[in-house]
């Protein structure tokens, strides 16, 4: 909503500046979005009215004019617009008049003619983006006036940003009367007019959806003048509050809505076949509308019908086979209440966004259509003439809009607001704005005016007390103390810590869009179901990730065409996978690394990370949780088929996947350097062993060593389970120290060196006692997985 | 005995002084001291003499061993020293020369943002809860008093994957999921993803935002605004000027929003803050009846307040950030400005 100050002023006028004006509308929660001199600064352009325009003798483009300005003599101007012609009056720019820009109008001489000023377009003055042309002015404008005071540019636009809910304020009156509240000034609506009826004609009206239109006035205006001119006030106030001037008929209706608040509409009555019917329309009812769009109505919308066709979209916008014209003689004037739920999401449906539904899907008065017709009729009269005719009004009683009292309370003002207020500051406080107040013992009943659809519970009087209080004026109370003591559940590990160790080894965090490419999504998670936005917002950012690494890889494409060539992220968040037909909301951990293993340093040759550097930052992460996650060879259509590993856990449940980007991707995916990946869900990582002491053994630990040769397949994990499971208690620690495959061992083979490490709670243990155990675990070794003693 | 006993231990201290080293002094100990060695010998032959000569060249060769001894030992403590000096220059290297090995990288700035605010509150006793990010219409619009055709849904810009499954556009859904499983009192803050359909220079189709919200009996107005003060001063670390705005949210009566003084230029008025000397952070109100009746806590006996601010604009603020695109770009040099 946007209002001219001047004219905002003529309504109510306290004695502030316009700085306190706009403060104090913001304060009440009218948000100010801007203020903007209606005009740019410019100085010395008075009303001229042209008396001869000669052809330039050396230009074709040119016209040599004499130009009176209401001095003694014409002054000689040269002026290249198409539209001057002697007898048009237009803005003048003097000698010495400074223009927009600090543009300084001197004497001068134009293709050999002298040229004492200039003649000015709407844009020259700063008063429109462009325009085509010079200014046209009335002819009435008083030849030698300043053009700023004719046409009152002294004078600020005051954009406002309204919330949905204070519909009341979408007109100038609106704002005048939060205006009068805020500074304890009397304010009182003008009076309706009534206009003098000249004739009886009318025509029928039916309304067939008395819910959605429980009020619709329609009166008859013959014979007005086609060739009016809407007056430059009218057309100056609308250009500030951001309407573009049309024709008098469909101005003074912008005009009223501007003013009251109240949209109308004006049909050519010459094209219309009476009965005029509110109803519903008909399932594939075609609608031409005056935006040059043809609308297929689906049955819920409300039209304006006569007895042809549907003639209006109710509330919205009118069609174009009834339209004024600029032949239009005789008018049928709409002004009507529709119910916001019946305009609401109507104007969206069809990709349609009106003035006149702005305000009806959030409200409009619906006491207001009998005055905002006799001020619509009087400025037509006023400007195009017209004969009038009666007002045919067709009001449904039983569907019309009720307001009830709203209970106050003086105990929740306390309450909620933390400070009383007297019976008269209550009363005059709501009164101010248009409200009913009746007293009682507990506090007040508050019957709010047919413009407040906001006022339904306490709260939204309690509200209203805060706004015109002044929120800043509450007291404001310090938080209540803790009540309880924290919580520290110990066995809960936390996301940070796990955040903290990849950040502590090199990984930096990044957050990536959850909604990715398609293409990205299918590449890398192919067998993943995902869900798909509506309306997304690019195609790149179409489908639910079902996997943090699409948005890890972009952004390492990112850094990689920014001259990066080493590159560790990590991220947590969400992945949107569809299983069964439901779609789950997983937390994840991923990372992502290429490049060298450490930055290129002096000190350390470089070295590309593999696959074994990328485990010992997953193994770092599961070693703060409560363990019971184990690797196994796993396969994944993005990870290369030798290096993919998948975590599960004791329930054999997949929880997380490492690997290498399978070297296909790698190159589809534009990397030039192996990258790898991992992924795991925090449920299966988000706890901690809380720790329980194990007392220390007083004897000395023996350190033996054993080189087995086993088969290819027999893998790391098979041999440390086949120890762990012994149960031989002096075995303390098991770890394997080297692998080698090659010469001296046979193809097929390889040789694995384990070190043991035990120790026993009684006694130091002896060579045979230690012999023995060593037996025992390779005898076991061979039994269960073919292992033989390295010679 | 070809020589005499002086002339031994002449030659003895010099062989000690031409030493170059320690393995050479051991050389130099073993020829004079060693079981062959010259005073060894010379020792050895005492037992031929008679007793009376015995003593006396016993004594001249003892005092001649001991010369030797002592010289053989200060020799020993120079030469070490020597040792030492040489390895330590050995040694020495450019110590300002970088550490080796991973470096430290850092967290997103959101995260560091939303882990600060998560901080301030926790110390005062709220709970962090968090919620799905594909919400129901249900819990995203209707329970928090948004009916369809809300003209407040079109503020909303919101993305659907069906008629009823949309991405959550703000944090307030968590605190009707807190509400519907919970009892009063409740002290929570939410920090997550919230998604609208809208990109530009100054809107990201995904931002955070952090909910926070309390329900008690007889919590009033003032106590929201004395929180979100101090939230604010904790969070900028500065005595700045707060700000409420009469606002409108469906879900709170009264609505606010809250701006704090500039923090570019300390409420003078600037680009950043378009002249106002204000910049807004956040909306608030007291939580709206029919919030409470959606989820069935009594009105009449809880009241509470909501707020919710957006992360990225806090942590623009904060740290200076001029593009909220920056946000998601990843780059590192972006990225690694913060640890």
């Amino acid at each position: 909503m946007q209002v001219s100050e001047a004219w905002l002023r003529e309504l109510i006028n306290p004695p502030i500046s316009t700085e306190q004006l706009v403060e104090q509308l913001t304060m009440a929660g009218l948000e100010v979005d801007a203020v903007l001199p209606v005009a740019a600064q410019f100085s010395g352009v008075v009303v001229g009215e042209v008396i001869s325009a000669e052809q330039h003798p050396n230009a074709d483009k040119l016209k040599v004019c004499k130009v009176n300005v209401g001095q003694a003599e014409a002054l000689q101007i040269v002026c290249g617009a198409s539209n001057v012609r002697p007898g048009l009056k237009i803005p003048a720019a003097l000698i010495g008049a400074v223009l927009p820009g600090d543009f300084k109008i001197k004497e001068s001489k134009l293709r050999g003619e002298l040229s004492f000023g200039m003649l000015c377009s709407e844009k020259e003055l700063g008063l429109a983006a462009s325009s085509d042309g010079l200014m046209e002015l009335p002819a009435d404008a008083p030849v030698g006036s300043s053009i700023r005071d004719y046409l009152a540019l002294n004078d600020n636009v005051i954009e406002l940003g309204l919330t949905p809910n204070r519909a009341d304020c979408l007109s100038v009156e609106g704002v005048a009367r939060e205006v009068a509240v805020l500074n304890k000034l009397a304010f009182q609506t003008q009076a309706s007019a009534s206009i003098a009826v000249a004739h009886q004609e009318t025509l029928d009206i039916k309304v067939e959806a008395p819910e959605a239109c429980p009020v619709y006035l329609g009166r008859l205006v013959k014979d007005i003048n086609p060739n009016a001119v809407t007056p430059l006030w009218m057309q100056e106030r609308l250009r500030r509050c951001g309407v573009r001037s049309l024709s008098p008929v469909v101005d003074v209706t912008n005009y009223v809505l501007l003013e009251l608040g109240q949209p109308l509409h004006a049909f050519d009555a010459a094209k219309l076949s009476a009965p005029i019917v509110v109803r519903n329309s008909r399932a594939g009812e075609n609608l031409s509308l005056l935006n040059d769009q043809t609308i297929e109505l689906d049955g819920e919308a409300l039209v304006i019908a006569d007895q042809q066709q549907a003639l209006a979209l109710a509330g919205v916008m009118g069609g174009s086979s009834s339209a004024v014209s600029d032949t239009t003689q005789d008018i049928f004037l709409e002004c009507a209440f529709f119910s916001p739920l019946s305009i609401a999401g109507k104007a969206r449906q069809f990709g349609l966004h009106t003035d006149s539904s702005h305000r009806f899907e959030r409200g409009v008065d619906f006491t207001l259509q009998q005055r905002a017709m006799e001020r619509a009729t009087q400025l037509i009269v006023e400007i195009a003439g017209g004969s009038v005719g009666p007002i045919n009004a067709v009001i449904n009683q039983a569907h019309y809009p009720a307001r009830l009292p709203v209970k106050l309370r003086s105990q929740r003002i306390q309450k909620v607001l933390g400070i009383s207020l007297t019976n008269d500051e209550v009363s005059s406080l709501f009164k101010g704005l248009g409200m009913q107040v009746v007293e009682h013992a507990e506090g007040w009943d508050i019957t709010p005016p047919g413009c407040r659809f906001d006022i339904a519970i306490e709260a939204d009087l309690l509200e209203e007390i805060g706004r015109i209080v002044g929120y800043n004026n509450l007291p404001s109370s310090s938080l209540l103390m803790r009540t309880e003591l924290g919580k520290a559940p110990e066995a809960r590990l936390t996301l940070e810590r796990l955040q903290d160790c990849l950040v502590d080894r090199g990984y930096q965090e990044a957050i990536t869009y959850s909604f990715v490419d398609e293409a990205m999504q299918t590449a890398v998670a192919p067998d993943d179901e995902f869900i798909r936005l509506q309306n997304p917002i690019s195609s790149e950012l179409a489908v639910m990730r079902t996997t943090l690494w699409c948005g890890l890889l972009t952004a390492a494409q990112y850094n990689i065409n920014r001259q990066q060539t080493r590159v560790r992220l990590f991220e947590s968040g969400l992945r949107f996978v569809r299983e069964n037909g439901e779609t789950k909301q997983q937390k994840m951990l991923a990372g992502l690394t290429l490049g060298n293993v450490c930055a290129e340093q002096w000190g350390e040759k470089a070295r590309n990370i593999d696959f074994f550097d990328v485990k010992a930052d997953v193994e770092a992460l599961l070693s703060l949780t409560a363990g019971g996650l184990s690797f196994r060879p796993a396969q994944h259509p993005a990870l290369h088929p030798g290096q993919t590993a998948e975590m599960i856990d004791t329930g054999s449940n997949v929880v997380g996947l490492l690997g290498m980007l399978h070297p296909n991707l790698e190159k589809q995916l534009g990397f030039d350097s192996p990258v790898f990946l991992f992924e795991i869900a925090q449920d299966a990582i988000l706890q901690r062993v809380v720790p329980k002491f194990a007392p220390l053994s007083k004897f000395p630990s023996v350190r033996r060593d054993m080189a087995l040769l086993v088969r290819q397949n027999i893998s790391a994990n098979d041999l440390i389970h086949c120890i762990n499971s012994s149960q031989e208690p002096a075995v303390r620690e098991v770890s394997i120290f080297d692998i080698y495959q090659g010469k001296g061992i046979e193809d097929g083979f390889k040789s694995v060196a384990l070190s043991l490490i035990l120790q026993d709670f009684t006694q130091t243990l002896t060579d045979s006692e230690i012999d023995a155990i060593f037996r025992r675990l390779l005898e076991k070794m061979t039994a269960e997985l073919n292992a033989k003693l390295r010679e | 005995m070809s020589a005499s006993i002086e002339e031994i231990l002449t030659q003895a201290l010099q062989a000690l002084a031409h030493a170059k080293d320690l393995a050479e002094l051991d050389l130099v100990r073993v020829n004079y001291l060693g079981k062959k060695g010259l005073f060894t010998q010379h020792m050895k032959a005492l037992g031929n003499l008679d007793p009376e000569q015995r003593k006396s060249v016993g004594q001249i060769i003892n005092t001649a061993k001991n010369s030797f001894q002592d010289a053989l030992d200060s020799r020993k403590l120079t030469l070490e020293s020597e040792q030492l000096q040489a390895r330590l220059a050995s040694e020495c290297v450019d110590v300002t020369l970088p550490g080796r090995g991973q470096s430290i990288a850092g967290l997103h700035p959101v995260t560091i943002t939303m882990r600060r605010i998560a901080k301030i509150f926790a110390d005062a006793g709220f709970n962090i809860a968090e919620g799905p990010e594909i919400e129901d219409d249900y819990h995203n619009f209707g329970a928090l008093n948004i009916p369809e055709h809300h003209p407040a849904r079109a503020m909303h810009d919101t993305f659907y994957f069906d008629a009823h499954t949309v991405l959550r556009t703000h944090t307030s859904p968590v605190q009707i999921r807190v509400m519907e499983s919970g009892q009063p009192p409740l002290k929570v803050i939410a920090p997550g993803r919230v998604y609208r359909c809208d990109s530009d220079m100054t809107h990201s189709p995904m931002f955070h935002q952090v909910e926070g919200f309390l329900v008690d009996t007889d919590v009033s107005f003032g106590d929201l605004k004395g929180v979100i003060f101090e939230f604010l001063r904790a969070f900028f670390e500065k005595d700045l000027q707060v700000r409420f705005r009469p606002s409108y949210f469906p879900f709170t009566e009264p609505s606010a929003e809250f701006d704090v003084s500039c923090v570019m230029c300390d409420g003078q008025g600037c680009r950043v803050c378009k002249q106002t000397g204000w910049l807004e952070v956040g909306g608030c109100g007291m939580i709206h009846p029919e919030v409470f009746n959606s989820v069935g806590i009594d009105p009449e006996r809880y009241s509470g307040f909501a707020f919710g601010t957006g992360v990225e604009r806090l942590a623009m603020m904060k740290y200076g950030i001029n593009d909220l695109r920056m946000f998601f770009e990843n780059d590192l040099k972006f990225l690694q400005q913060f640890k």
